[in-house]
């Protein structure tokens, strides 16, 4: 399975990563080595098995609970005006 | 105060609860050793606690005074970077995360507190444990104690690491596909990785959601089912916790009967490319040791384990991908300066990650991309079931599983750093029980040219109870373990 620069540079766009041509060049030849290496599944003929036993997740009851000191999260916010998280502009 | 590579958890908190030490000491005795350690380069700590440690052992020994019963009162702790103390950098190793720092404690880290154990300080790992050496990490390769031109396993290299080293007795490491087992074997010590939901994951940065489990690093079996007594157990934060209580898993641990009890050895794990023969002849020690004591040993096939590191790659980078999609620097985290709009701040922003974080989130997109999804992600999860499916049949006829932890000892740092690939296929024997969600356990057996060796075994969901009692009969059998050449005691003018 070889992929293509244009699959690589698709992908990034997807994923929201800026990659450099070098790392373009680079990411084609591992990416396609390890798909190349997965594509054994094929032969695992799995189409027709079972999905794994699910885990138990009981729904607990949705009470609220307030956080008790919200400064400490905006303080997480790279920018913060008034109590609003401030990004760059989003439309021209 | 003393307390070195072989004092144990359960004989330092014998020893503060009869009053013959204090956690204060403990705790100024860890953090003594911590500093000196750090500076021969083994890099296994990212911060130090080393003030409110302090704080927290002097709370803990007036608990004590009020009588209070803390199974794990004074031990000092260090914790993986990916698990939150509140109030302290969480970094995950990664850039992305450097400014961060955690508004609320993990599940486990609370049950810790609650304990009386005291968390000093914070480890290494592959950037958001991405990487089986932790050489991944923005902050440094952490070294292997016992050489340190070889790198300690990873994701949890630096928890393994801190133990080993003789800085803390007990750490927690996390699990997505073998980061507690597989740097346990390669530094010397006991790891496990309980079954899903066993521990909950409410504080554990998310990786593959599907996978992630916290697991107990410490020198013995009994330490390490100790630490996984406190962290285990239902918490409503954390929905696929498992909601039965958790046991008591040290009590009893003397008590195994190895007669009667069938002990599976997986022929395709002994006929995989790579085997150190070094580490088959552990396994196979192992093995008589299980035999002549009169267990029945058993030989069992999981013919899709070897579809295991394919499949994990897939459903993991896949789960991966949509979690750290959140990084997008806008609500905490590190946020590119001077962008002029959105888009590009997205880019430059995540521009941050590291290249095995990168590699696999464009890998998982691309698995789950539009014309993809059913050859990869799709066939990726129906394979797992099918692995799944082999351990329900082995469980029929066998108790538990040997096999090695790792195909070989500690490798030299940089080694396969330039081949993904070639990395990824340290986590042959570990990914299967991750991606069965089953409680495996790795503890030292042996050694080659002074490198420790790990022997793993497997056993059905929520076993953890017998699976530690057939660790301890092995720890019991084992060969005396190699000396790390760097070690708290050593470091100690």
């Amino acid at each position: 399975m070889t992929i293509s620069a244009d699959d690589v540079r698709h992908i990034a766009r997807l994923a929201r990563l800026e990659l450099s041509d070098e790392e373009v060049e680079r990411f084609r030849g591992e990416l396609s080595k390890i798909l190349d290496y997965v594509a054994q599944l094929e032969e695992a003929e799995a189409a027709s098995a079972a999905e794994p036993e699910a885990p138990d997740s009981p729904l607990r009851e949705d009470v609220e609970e307030p956080w008790p000191d919200v400064k400490p999260l905006h303080d997480e916010a790279p920018e913060i005006e008034e109590g609003y998280v401030k990004v760059p502009r989003v439309v021209e | 105060m003393t307390f070195g590579p072989e004092r144990t958890a359960t004989d330092l908190v014998r020893s503060i609860r009869s009053g013959e030490t204090t956690a204060a000491r403990a705790v100024d005795g860890a953090l003594g050793w911590i500093r000196r350690i750090q500076e021969t380069g083994l890099n296994a700590f990212l911060s130090v606690r080393e003030r409110e440690a302090r704080e927290e052992a002097e709370e803990v020994d007036r608990r004590l005074a009020d009588g209070e019963d803390l199974p794990l009162a004074g031990v000092p702790v260090a914790v993986k970077d990916n698990i939150s103390v509140s109030g302290g950098r969480t970094t995950c190793g990664s850039r992305l995360l450097e400014p961060y720092i955690a508004p609320y404690d993990a599940t486990a880290v609370v049950r810790l507190r609650d304990a009386g154990a005291v968390v000093v300080g914070k480890t290494n790992l592959d950037e958001f444990a991405m990487g089986s050496s932790t050489e991944n990490s923005a902050f440094g390769p952490t070294r292997n104690p016992h050489d340190l031109d070889r790198v300690p396993g990873g994701s949890s290299g630096g928890s393994t690491a801190a133990v080993a080293s003789g800085c803390v007795p007990l750490a927690l490491g996390s699990e997505t596909g073998g980061s507690v087992r597989q740097p346990a074997a390669l530094c010397g010590v006991v790891g496990i990785k309980p079954t899903y939901g066993r521990v909950s994951r409410y504080g554990l940065v998310a990786f593959g959601s599907s996978f992630d489990q916290i697991g107990p690093v410490a020198h013995t079996v009994e330490d390490a089912a100790r630490l996984l007594s406190v962290i285990a157990g239902p918490d409503p934060h954390d929905a696929t916790s498992i909601p039965e209580p958790a046991g008591d898993y040290a009590s009893g641990l003397e008590e195994w009967d190895p007669k009667g009890a069938r002990i599976g050895w997986p022929t395709e794990y002994f006929g995989e490319e790579g085997l150190d023969p070094a580490v088959r002849s552990a396994c196979e020690a192992a093995r008589h040791a299980f035999g002549s004591a009169g267990a029945e040993v058993v030989e069992v096939s999981l013919p899709h384990a070897r579809y295991g590191i394919a499949v994990y790659y897939i459903v993991a980078i896949a789960e991966a991908s949509s979690n750290l999609a959140r990084y997008d620097g806008v609500r905490y985290g590190y946020r590119a300066p001077g962008q002029e709009d959105l888009i590009s701040m997205y880019l430059k922003t995540r521009a941050a990650f590291g290249d095995e974080v990168k590699r696999r989130i464009m890998l998982g997109t691309y698995v789950l991309s539009a014309g993809y999804y059913e050859a990869y992600y799709g066939r990726g999860t129906a394979v797992r079931g099918r692995i799944a499916g082999d351990f329900e049949a082995a469980w029929e006829e066998v108790d538990a599983i040997l096999s090695p932890t790792t195909p070989t000892p500690a490798f030299p740092i940089g080694e396969k750093v330039d081949d993904p690939l070639a990395m990824y296929l340290n986590d042959v024997y570990t990914v299967s029980a991750n991606l069965a969600g089953i409680p495996a356990i790795s503890l030292p057996w042996g050694s080659k040219d002074h490198l420790p060796i790990g022997v793993q075994l497997m056993g059905p969901r929520r076993s953890e109870g017998a699976l530690l009692k057939a660790a301890r009969f092995l720890e019991r059998e084992a060969p005396p373990r190699p000396t790390p050449r760097i070690r708290a005691e050593e470091a100690v003018p």
